[in-house]
């Protein structure tokens, strides 16, 4: 298991805007027990995943010179679930990006049904630590993350299509 | 310009959204962290918010100074804070409520330099950017 909770950005607007998917399947171990005989997607893997979306959409504007962590949900609602077969579609909005950290608008919608929506904060924990401290990035599942940003391109870097 | 009855509202609004608070809960000597149970991630929420609503912009260190006291400053001594760091706060936080450092002035424990920032400090901070 690797803590990847999006599969693939569709849209992704640097400074702005970004959108991922999750597709949800009953090959995750946790469905299982997430809830018995009612599998539906955990709420906060859900969070995750808006977290996902919406910290790397921050990170993507500085070119990732920051590492960004979560620091605080101010706001979540959860208004549906997901169940095995959903695509989950995560959209992120940037509202705030500074040199501390950011903010982001955060909606999960099962096509048309809004599934939750809220507000989560991130800062730049080289920031926080007064830049006494360095991370090394390489271990930092932030970085593994930035990768999720390359599914769906072909290998010259340009988007890539699905096979007709 | 809004008047300071405005400004306090629409400071109030923000750390009810900020903080999970109730209306009520907030009052112009409220302190950010004893009171109102901020901590220090909610500072940058709380900043992210005020520019927002009131269409500033904060720069970093203005409202909510960081690291004031570091070790070796001469800010603090002995978990005390220093006649040169009382005077250091007075510069740094000119928009910091008078009765409050002098309050600090009387106990002057490191931990008590947070009771500084009340809602009050925030009004004032705004009201001077507005002017």
């Amino acid at each position: 298991m690797r803590w990847f909770w999006i599969d693939r950005f569709t849209e992704f607007k640097s400074g702005s805007h970004a959108r991922a998917i999750k597709n949800v399947t009953l090959a995750e171990e946790h469905l299982h027990d997430h809830l018995p005989e009612f599998p539906v997607m955990p709420a906060s893997l859900m969070l995750e995943g808006m977290a996902q979306t919406g910290g790397i959409l921050l990170g993507e504007r500085n070119q990732f010179a920051h590492v960004v962590i979560l620091a605080k949900v101010p706001r979540m609602t959860f208004h549906s679930w997901a169940v095995p077969g959903d695509t989950l579609v995560y959209s992120a909005k940037l509202i705030e990006a500074r040199d501390e950290g950011g903010m982001v608008e955060v909606q999960a919608h099962v096509g048309e049904r809004l599934v939750a929506d809220g507000e989560i904060v991130f800062a730049h924990v080289d920031e926080a630590l007064g830049g006494g401290a360095k991370i090394d990035q390489k271990n930092f599942v932030f970085s593994i993350l930035r990768s999720v940003m390359e599914i769906g391109k072909a290998g010259d870097g340009a988007a890539g299509s699905p096979p007709a | 310009m809004p008047s300071r009855d405005e400004i306090f509202e629409k400071v109030k609004e923000t750390l009810v959204d900020a903080l999970g608070l109730d209306d009520d809960e907030v009052t112009a000597t409220s302190r950010l962290k004893a009171d109102l149970g901020a901590e220090s991630i909610d500072f940058l929420d709380i900043v992210f918010r005020l520019e927002r609503n009131f269409g500033i912009r904060i720069p970093r260190n203005e409202l909510f100074p960081e690291s004031l006291f570091t070790a070796d400053s001469g800010f603090a001594e002995n978990g005390r804070v220093t006649e040169k760091g009382l005077a250091e706060l007075r510069l740094r936080l000119p928009h910091a409520d008078p009765a409050t450092i002098d309050a600090l002035a009387s106990d002057p424990k490191v931990e008590n330099v947070e009771d500084l920032f009340t809602v009050n400090m925030v009004v004032n901070f705004l009201a001077s950017k507005l002017s």
